[in-house]
């Protein structure tokens, strides 16, 4: 199974990227078309192709809005259900938490809509306001607009783990703390968020490997815009190059950068993210 | 978070799932965390609410009227989403569901077991095989989709269910929550135990080990249900004919041709609200049940 669904295609994927279609003669006849061995030849292809660094950088700066608000919002909502004397905190919790089920094909289309000046409700007010309506599915709000799609999606989520890590941490703590005169906010400070630590670079971990892998939101919101292309981002070229234009050649060449960038970043991160654990907490600390 | 799943469910976190205690509320709340949660819970409701209601409007209405006052052609919606097509939209639901529960059980199935055999056995390759798990976690899904549609396509079995519901059968993620769970959840002793007594292998998984990780396992199953679900880009490559699309894919392919023709909003508003309804609902039958320090925990092992 293991090898049928994962091994092997990986091993294709890397086979095919060094090869590509020999055209010989006119392109006609059955003959004339040929597999032959390309070298590294995609891979220069794929480094000098200009879409698919426009569409790394789009990531990148789409990852800079995403991953901090999203975590940000995360920590905030998990510490304040996690402090006393909160009310409707079930309620809340399971409302932040909704989005996760909602599939994100459908989470896009329902802002997309939200964001289309005929049907929104923000335009009908700011119209009504007299205030100017920003196209918030071009240019430099685009971006606002598609993070806004996955921070609402993956807080909730994000929220829950984090949440569930303090409700871990024994009262002794609080309880010690309280008695050295230590107001909510310090305890949120000073204890409760280097004790989650391990959960907030896991959450972080997942959001980076997430973002790095946009497709489904700018895809989905693609036929309401023309300022979404068809590279937008870099997964969404190589399917382009594999299915649209048809070279699955250089498709798969991008494919194995992107998995190899994938692979070394959070191998990275995890190292460094270990090697901070170990220094802080000392050996057999969490890891 | 203190229902049976959770406390039965092991952590490495140490006590968890046993909410400590808390002094009782006496009339007073504080303001400042219920208010900031109150916003959050506005924010994450508000998409929901608006396709609950755009969905009550008629084609002339969603562009006429205020976006959150209420219509009159919900019924008619629905009837015209009915006709689409022959109701090809119930068929999409239908594949949705038929790729999520099939799906969600194979691999749960097929994750229990892999997870339990990589925490039981000591064999070569082991760690080698972990490692290549976890870089299977973190490879973009197109890397390997490519590949399964070409290799799927010389298996002639493109465009048909099986090319959905075969490669979500392995699930990397699966394995290792699985192998996390085993790991915490069977004792190496009773596995001895069991051989002493002179179990074959086989039922001492079947009977002993499966037993004890079924609250685990109830996790796994929600989590590949959740995804495939909501998979979108995997039938987009491997299907053409939307016959055999499920929801999201149908709902997106409604979108695209909406776009052009607005008359096709009041369809894509009112099939995204019914796409939503069944997983809310079964959102809200499980939360209780959902273990999520076994995710929690998963970063220490």
């Amino acid at each position: 199974m293991f090898a049928l669904f994962f091994a092997l295609p990986i091993g294709y994927a890397v086979w095919l990227s060094f090869r590509k279609v020999h055209v010989s003669g006119l392109g006609l006849g059955s003959g004339a078309r040929s597999e032959v061995w390309a070298g590294f030849a995609n891979y220069t292809a794929a480094f000098t192709d200009s879409e698919l660094l426009d569409g790394a950088l789009r990531v990148l700066g789409y990852g800079c809005i995403v991953v901090p608000v999203m975590l940000g919002l995360a920590l905030l909502f998990a510490l304040m259900l996690d402090s006393e004397k909160v009310r409707l905190a079930p309620f809340t919790r399971l409302a932040i938490f909704l989005p996760y089920a909602i599939p994100g094909v459908v989470a896009a289309l329902l802002w997309g809509f939200l964001y289309l000046p005929d049907v929104s409700p923000f335009y009908y007010v700011l119209d009504r306001l007299g205030m100017p309506q920003p196209d918030l599915l071009d240019g430099g709000p685009l971006y606002l607009a598609l993070s806004n799609i996955a921070v609402w999606g993956g807080t909730g989520f994000n929220m829950i783990v984090i949440y569930t890590s303090l409700q871990a941490i024994p009262a002794e703590v609080y309880e010690a703390a309280k008695l050295d005169g230590a107001t909510p906010t310090q305890i949120a400070l000073r204890i409760k968020i280097p004790m989650v630590a391990p959960s907030l670079v896991l959450t972080f971990f997942f959001s980076i490997i997430a973002t790095l892998q946009v497709f489904n939101e700018p895809t989905t919101l693609k036929p309401l815009t023309n300022s979404v292309s068809t590279t937008w981002s870099p997964l969404m070229k190589v399917y382009r190059d594999a299915f649209g234009t048809g070279d699955i050649y250089q498709a798969a060449a991008e494919a194995v950068i992107i998995a190899f960038a994938t692979l070394v970043l959070s191998f990275g991160f995890l190292r460094a993210a270990n090697r901070r654990n170990k220094r802080d907490l000392g050996p057999g600390g969490a890891r | 978070m203190s229902s049976l799943a959770v406390r039965k469910a092991p952590s490495t976190a140490g006590a968890t799932g046993t909410a400590r205690s808390r002094p009782p509320l006496r009339g007073r709340i504080a303001p400042v965390p219920t208010l900031t949660l109150l916003l959050g819970a506005v924010y994450c409701l508000l998409p929901v609410a608006w396709v609950v209601i755009a969905s009550t409007k008629s084609g002339s209405e969603l562009f006429s009227t205020f976006t959150f006052l209420p219509g009159s052609g919900f019924t008619d919606n629905i009837a015209d989403l009915d006709a689409y097509r022959d109701g090809i939209y119930w068929q999409w639901m239908a594949n949705s569901g038929l790729y999520a529960v099939l799906g969600a059980l194979l691999s749960t199935g097929v994750s229990a077991f892999s997870g339990y055999a990589l925490a039981t056995y000591r064999f070569r390759g082991r760690e080698t095989m972990f490692n290549v798990l976890l870089a299977g976690v973190l490879m973009p899904p197109i890397i390997l989709a490519i590949p399964q549609y070409l290799l799927m396509a010389k298996a002639d079995l493109t465009d048909s269910y099986w090319s959905v519901l075969l490669p979500q059968i392995l699930s990397p993620y699966g394995v290792y929550l699985s192998r996390i769970y085993a790991a915490a959840a069977v004792p190496g002793d009773v596995v001895e135990a069991g051989r002493m007594d002179g179990a074959s292998e086989w039922r001492i998984f079947t009977r002993i080990a499966l037993p004890m990780m079924i609250p685990g396992m109830v996790t796994v199953f929600l989590f590949q249900f959740v995804a495939i679900w909501n998979n979108f880009l995997l039938p987009y490559i491997m299907l053409s004919d939307d016959e055999r699309f499920p929801l999201t894919l149908g709902l997106f392919t409604l979108l695209e041709q909406g776009a052009n023709t607005p008359a096709l909003y009041t369809l894509v508003i009112t099939g995204a609200f019914l796409a939503v309804i069944p997983l809310v609902a079964l959102f809200l039958v499980i939360q209780r049940f959902w273990s999520l320090d076994l995710l929690s925990g998963a970063v220490k092992s």
